[in-house]
């Protein structure tokens, strides 16, 4: 936000703030520990508000849940900035003198008045004017969103509509009061603050606007940097396409599976002239691959730091051997940098941790034997003296106001690209459950005992409609293909919408189904928002969903 | 403003800020205070009362965990009246209770108090599995004469995780309150029954399995007395392997989702046997997820080494 | 809360039930039909309060004689609580039960005072007609032994629950046993109860028609409360102080400062509580005040609503006592109607109602704030104290409980004076006090009689002792035993003390020469083992260790020595008394001990 690609607070401030958004997160069942800090501040009395199309068993826990359409969160956003401003709780302080852009924000939210936010999104009017006074009118309330916000082919604007909530009310930079996207992998954050981005190097610093940055990696690493950005996945598997990319080296990374539209990914990945795969597991990608680099637990077989999701860099140690043949990531680059002509000798983790602090400010102060006293420390921590930075975006408080003013972003709503017809009535979202992750390469090898199989969610209603019985198989399908899996009525979803995870691939392999639009700023896909049809198998023709009722708004 | 309220301990005085407990009066001053139900990570329930002590005009003796110190007050922690109630509230849990898996503290406290469970008697016949649970409140059976009533029944086995073995329960409420109200918010168990027959239930004793328990082992977490425990660790106490003497714990991240919850991994012969977090862990405070807490072991080498191995 | 998915199905009775007493599920995520807008927005707002826990529990119990898991899903559901907590509160309570419905189960009471008149004969004509206890036997029918009933000037008494009909008590049981097992057997009459003594608590008892609020008011009903809306809250509390007024509960409190604390603190909203669950064994006089006077509860709670600054009160009755729940309700009902409760009380900026709810069979509940808990829809495990029920009681609020027999006093008190009440006073005991006599007595009964006045002169009252005196119980369960050097002892809390006794709860029980105190004592410890609530170790280990101590003895096979188990005794009860966190446990050894010490128990000889 604003420069800075992290979570503005702490979890110590979800406990202590007053109003709580979970905006497309089922933080309870995704981010379990994460919701126990939640719980906390509700057992304090602070309210929690839980925006997603499904009643998730973290919308249970909420004082109000609205129910969007998938895809309407814009709408729902922008409805959300107008009826503030309307009903006169913009910050106007803080605005006027922290942020720019408002006039322009205020026109164009100013056709998303509550009428049209709750045929868009299916919510009572009422409910969004309530969710808009809460928010506006806490003395603390912090924003947190998922995959659910950017999962989707416009997820920056989505993203963007949000953070533009929080401009208008000043929920922002102070303690209790801040932006928080919730990180799903274990180092996502940290990958991205060490450059594993096509437009940062370490540091979330600027490869192609910050010269100066470019040139003490230049000068530290002698070589040169090109200053152009490179691509990010989805841009490469359209290179793959062109015939422009032709070898992969794919580090820890299961795109065969976790790819939206997955025959597809198969496809470019069997295209490869080359493809290397450096993992913990033969995954589905490593068997595609020329070479696999079999490498050890970086969690508990290795040293090194992650970095979680309230930008706190924490230390991982060793506790198991490797298996024979497991190597070190860092040992197979210094290995293969050797095989490439240059000599990195046997660098340690914390000699690389200790390069990287030299050449990224924002992590200049976190010696590994700090980070070890102080568990964890959050960044920035810009010298050795420094506790780490609990809160971002303090300055934006401070009078004068210090650096730029945080601009608004005006952004429309469009519904998801994917839309729904007769032949294709229903939506299917994606999401994950408790005991299982991802693609299920960690998760599936222990015996969960909640034991739910993948199963298509559908709402009881069109089970009845289409005489589906719980746990009959039924055919799954999309434009891009057909999955076969057992129906489950769930009564957290209503007509028109369907659900399922991503945990079983070869059981299940739902990506077949799901859209590789992908928002160019962020290439993510939108996996969220596919328009499928349900049939039975067994049943003769016509025994397939009709375009009952369409889920999506306008 | 923090007011601050001074008092003594055994004559000796103490000032804290105000709203603190006897007990931690008592910890900074380095006196001991046995406890068992107490856990600093919950609000105290104050139910073993191990930790009573004589407070100067107050007729009973006064539960040290939750009772904050007040302005003036007296607190004796060793006098022969605090001596016999921690002496009989061990004497009595021994007597009812196994005791074994509930660690070294436990064992030195039993001896130092002097508590004879034994002479109330020989034990009474463990009863049939189920047999304790369902009973009608108010209406408690009775061991035959001459024996003393205990615990003792089948350990409850239901689910692939972990294992509830009832005779060591305490009724701490500790896994209660750390499932529901505290941490969790699950509520999967609550205390069910009443009187002798009080207990730790799932609804209509149903198992865990056909229960809300999401498998978060934060019961396990809590647990003071091995009543709950980690399938593999009841597994390898029962095979005899468990050697704690032959494990390290090694404190890392959690290589699941993004939150960064302290793992401490307990490895013996190079296998994770047992996964906790640190009560004092700010992200976690000792709490865990399934995945957390059970779903790590795919780094074992009981995966197939194929997929261990690579190509 | 979180739905498990897994929940087993309930049937239209216990649905219609659960609409019943909790109205009809306000949102498809509470219960209800899913409609169109549940899909799409759900506010907490809609959740009801966990407190209709225990009467929807009380519905689902008599709709279908048992709790079944469909029911408890579908409630945890419609109040948004989890299934595992409505379990562990419905199995806390005794007249709550989970296992196979039976079509009317009979509960015996075989305690101190049936005992003494025949319950077990009763109990043993029950296992000839129906089964062992506890089983569900003949014509779906179930017994059970049940604690005190509260009928022990009616002994032998049985209470009757009954799938799908109201509760009923039969004191004495004198029904054939093909009567009452019918459908609709004959509500038989309980003959009334003898009342005597100086009659100024028991003034209307039995003389003025207690479901007739013009009678009440005919005979100085509402003019107390006129008095104290004149007076002011400040006035009230001064009277009391006047009076010196102390609680008849056991504790002696003053009653002014529990008013004037509750009523000082800033906390709001404030409740005052009539505790009506009289259930200490032997005792029953407040159900001779409930049934026979139920406007003067009313009428006190409403003066202690309007002296501690609470707008609701509730009477807490225990479920055992239907017709004094019923009466007490319909006085509640007549006064709202007439203006007595509701907003505007006699014209005045004073609003002030009154919620009566009921017990399901817990003798801890008694204990103030394990009260607190049942009302709030928890197990009546009482609470640490402090906080005391003036700064946190009920839903954590500031509350002042009363038992029914000090209530009785306040409008008297505001009729007479403060001064004037405690004009006639002895040396620590101001007014009158309800004593419920029964056992070897010629007419057992309430007795109210000032302090000077002795064991003997009530027993007397009650048309003396017959078949002479071997030991009287005072005080209850939790009381002691004295002998029958105690007759000339004057019923003053201070008297009493000093012979190591207690008047506690006003329970006085009187056993003839040659009666068997052993089964008595074995009674009693077996009440305690099997009313602990289970929360502290002393209390629910204790209580278990001191029944088979007792059964041991009686049964004459001690493990060891006499004086070892005299000494295992002693370390118990000092354990008990010291270390428990309520007074159930604290009271716990007290009648044993008191046994013990008079030679009570078999093998160590008559005390005489």
């Amino acid at each position: 936000m604003f420069g800075a690609g992290g979570s503005t607070s702490s979890y110590e401030e979800i406990e202590n703030t007053d109003a709580i958004l979970l905006w497309g997160s089922n933080a309870r069942e995704t981010h379990p520990i994460f919701f126990h800090h939640v719980l906390r501040a509700l057992r304090r009395g602070a309210r929690l508000y839980v925006i997603d199309p499904r009643r998730t068993s973290t919308a249970s826990f909420a004082h109000l849940w609205l129910g969007i359409d998938v895809g309407s969160d814009i709408a729902l956003a922008n409805a959300m900035g107008r009826e503030i401003i309307h009903a006169g709780l913009v910050n106007t302080r803080f605005v006027e003198r922290a942020t720019t852009g408002f006039e322009a924000y205020r026109r164009a939210v100013e056709p998303y008045t509550l009428e049209f936010a709750e045929r868009t999104t299916g919510v009572p009017a009422e409910a969004i004017a309530r969710l808009a006074h809460d928010y506006a009118r806490a003395d603390r309330a912090e924003l947190c969103w998922t995959l659910g916000i950017t999962e989707h082919h416009n997820a920056v604007d989505n993203v963007l509509a949000l953070i533009n909530l929080a401009l208008l009310t000043g929920h922002v930079g102070r303690y209790g009061s801040g932006l928080n996207p919730l990180r799903g992998q274990n180092n996502v954050q940290g990958g991205g603050d060490m450059g594993a981005l096509p437009n940062r190097l370490p540091g979330f610093q600027d490869l192609e606007g910050d010269a100066e940055a470019r040139r003490r990696f230049e000068e530290a690493w002698g070589c040169r940097i090109d200053p152009q950005r490179g691509y990010h996945l989805s841009e490469m598997f359209d290179a793959v396409e062109r015939g422009e990319l032709t070898a992969l080296y794919v580090l820890g990374e299961n795109p065969a599976q976790s790819e939206a539209d997955g025959r597809r990914a198969v496809r470019l990945l069997e295209r490869l002239d080359h493809l290397v795969v450096q993992d913990t597991f033969l995954t589905r990608t490593a068997e595609l691959a020329d070479v696999v680099l079999p490498a050890t637990a970086s969690w508990c077989e290795g040293e090194g730091t992650v970095t979680s999701s309230e930008r706190r860099v924490q230390r991982v140690r060793p506790a198991l051997s490797p298996p024979p043949g497991a190597r070190d990531d860092l040992a197979i680059l210094a290995a293969l940098a050797r095989r490439l002509g240059h000599d990195w000798g046997e660098p340690t983790a914390e000699q690389v941790w200790d390069e990287c602090r030299r050449l990224s400010p924002m992590h200049r102060g976190m010696r590994y034997d700090r980070l070890e006293a102080l568990g964890g420390i959050q960044w920035p921590c810009p010298d050795e003296e420094h506790p780490g930075t609990q809160f971002l975006h303090a300055r934006l408080w401070r009078e004068p106001l210090e650096g730029p003013p945080a601009p608004f972003h005006p952004v429309a709503w469009e519904p998801p690209a994917e839309p729904l017809s007769a032949e294709f009535p229903l939506r299917l979202t994606t999401g994950r459950r408790l005991d299982a992750f991802n693609t299920g390469v960690q998760s599936g090898r222990y015996p969960s005992p909640l034991g739910r199989r993948e199963a298509v969610h559908l709402a009881p209603e069109d089970m009845a409609r289409m005489g589906i019985q719980e746990g009959e198989r039924v055919r799954v399908v999309s434009r891009r293909g057909s999955v076969e899996a057992p129906a489950h009525s769930d009564p957290t979803l209503r007509p028109g919408l369907a659900f399922m995870t991503l945990h079983t691939p070869d059981e299940v392999d739902t990506n077949l189904l799901t859209l590789d639009a992908w928002d160019p700023r962020s290439g993510t896909a939108e996996f969220k928002a596919a328009a499928v049809r349900v049939e039975r198998p067994g049943a003769g023709a016509g025994a397939t969903t009709t375009g009952r009722r369409a889920s999506d708004g306008g | 403003m923090t007011a601050s309220v001074t008092a003594t301990v055994d004559g000796r005085p103490v000032t804290v800020p105000a709203g603190t407990t006897i007990l931690e009066a008592c910890r900074r001053l380095g006196v001991e205070v046995p406890t068992l139900c107490f856990l600093e990570t919950l609000e105290p329930v104050n139910v073993c009362r191990l930790c009573v002590l004589e407070v100067e005009g107050s007729r009973a003796l006064v539960p040290a965990c939750s009772r904050p110190l007040e302005e003036g007050m007296e607190v004796r922690t060793d006098t022969p009246r605090v001596r016999h109630s921690r002496r009989m509230v061990l004497e009595l849990l021994a007597s009812a209770v196994d005791l074994g898996a509930a660690g070294p503290e436990v064992a030195r406290w039993l001896a130092e108090y002097g508590a004879r469970p034994e002479r109330y008697g020989p034990p009474a016949p463990p009863a049939p599995a189920g047999a304790r649970d369902g009973r009608q409140a108010g209406h408690h059976p009775g061991a035959p004469t001459g024996t003393r009533e205990t615990l003792a029944q089948p350990v409850k086995v239901d689910n692939a995780l972990y294992v509830r073995d009832y005779e060591k329960c305490i009724l701490c409420y500790k896994c209660v309150e750390a499932c529901g109200e505290q941490a969790q918010a699950t509520f999967a168990i609550a205390v069910a029954g009443r009187g002798f027959d009080a207990r730790i239930a799932t609804e209509f004793d149903v198992p865990l399995t056909e229960s809300a328990c999401v498998f978060c082992g934060n019961c396990i977490g809590v647990c003071p007395t091995g009543a709950l425990m980690v399938r593999r660790e009841y597994e390898m106490r029962r095979e005899g392997t468990w050697a704690p003497e032959r494990q390290s714990a090694t404190a890392t991240i959690c290589p699941y989702c993004g939150v960064g919850c302290t793992l401490v991994l307990h490895v013996q012969d190079n296998r994770i046997v047992k996964v906790t977090s640190p009560l004092d862990a700010d992200v976690t405070r000792g709490h865990l997820c399934i995945k957390g807490r059970f779903g790590v072991t795919f780094v074992e080498d009981a995966a197939p080494t194929s997929d261990r191995g690579g190509a | 809360m979180e739905a498990n998915g897994r929940a087993p199905a309930s049937d239209p009775a216990e649905r219609a039930a659960l609409d019943e007493v909790l109205g009809p599920p306000p949102t498809a995520w509470l219960g209800g039909a899913r409609r169109e807008v549940d899909l799409h927005v759900a506010s907490a707002d809609a959740r009801p309060g966990r407190d209709r826990l225990l009467p929807a529990l009380l519905a689902l119990q008599r709709t279908a004689g048992t709790l079944t898991p469909g029911a408890v899903h579908d409630l945890a559901r419609r109040l948004d609580l989890p299934p595992s907590e409505v379990y562990g509160v419905a199995s806390f309570y005794a007249l709550l039960t989970q296992s196979s419905p039976a079509a009317a189960t009979l509960h015996v009471c075989d305690d101190i005072a049936c005992s003494l008149a025949g319950a077990a004969e009763v109990a043993a004509q029950a296992r000839e007609a129906i089964g062992p206890e506890g089983e569900v036997g003949r014509g779906g029918l179930r017994w059970r032994t049940s604690p005190c009933l509260g009928q022990c000037d009616r002994a032998p008494a049985a209470f009757l629950q009954r799938t799908g009909e109201e509760d009923q008590v039969l004191a004495p049981v004198s029904l054939p046993w093909s009567a009452w097992a019918a459908p609709r057997p004959p509500a038989p009459t309980p003959p009334p109860p003898q009342v005597g003594g100086e009659r100024r608590l028991l003034a209307r008892v039995e003389v003025v028609d207690p479901e007739d609020l013009d009678a009440y008011r005919a005979h100085g009903g509402y003019e107390a409360l006129r008095r104290a809306l004149d007076l002011g809250p400040e006035g009230v509390v001064r009277e009391l102080a006047a009076a010196r007024l102390s609680g008849r509960g056991g504790a002696a409190f003053p009653t002014a400062a529990k008013w004037e604390a509750v009523a000082r603190q800033p906390s709001r909203p404030h409740y005052v509580v009539a505790n009506a669950d009289e259930s200490e064994p032997g005792t029953f006089k407040d159900r001779v005040l409930l049934e026979g006077d139920p406007f003067a509860l009313v009428e006190a709670l409403t003066i202690a609503g309007l002296a501690t600054g609470a707008e609701r009160g509730y009477v807490f009755v225990r479920a055992e006592y239907p017709l004094a729940r019923a009466r007490i309700a319909h006085a509640v009902e007549v006064a709202r109607r007439r203006g007595y409760l509701g907003r505007g009380i006699l014209g005045r900026r004073f609003d002030f109602d009154v919620e009566v709810r009921s017990g399901a069979g817990a003798y801890v509940c008694g204990e103030e704030t394990a009260l607190f808990q049942a009302i709030e829809g928890r197990r009546g495990e009482p609470r640490n104290k402090p906080p005391y029920p003036t700064a946190k009681g009920l839903f954590g609020k500031p509350t002042a409980v009363n038992n029914v027999e000090t209530l009785a006093n306040v409008p008297l008190i505001l009729r007479l004076g403060g001064a004037a009440y405690a004009a006639d006073a002895d040396a620590d005991a101001t007014g009158t006090r309800l004593f419920a006599v029964s056992g070897a007595v010629a007419r057992p009964g309430v007795y109210e009689v000032r302090a000077r006045v002795t064991l003997g002169d009530l027993i007397g009252l009650a048309g003396g002792a017959p078949r002479g005196v071997r030991a009287v119980l005072l005080g209850g369960a939790a009381g002691a035993f004295v002998g029958p050097d105690a007759l000339d002892m004057p019923l003053s809390p201070a008297a009493a003390r000093a012979r190591a006794a207690t008047l506690g709860s006003g329970a006085v029980v009187v056993f003839p020469r040659g009666a068997d105190l052993t089964a008595a004592v074995g009674r009693i410890a077996r009440f305690f083992r099997d009313e602990s609530c289970g929360q502290c170790v002393p209390c629910r280990i204790g209580t278990v260790r001191q029944e088979e101590l007792v059964r041991r003895l009686a049964e004459g096979s001690p493990l060891g020595t006499a004086a070892e188990e005299r000494a295992l005794f002693d370390d118990l009860a000092r354990a008990m008394r010291d270390a428990s966190i309520c007074g159930l446990g604290q009271s716990a050894p007290n009648a044993v001990e008191s046994a013990l010490r008079l030679g009570l128990i078999a093998g160590e000889g008559e005390g005489e």
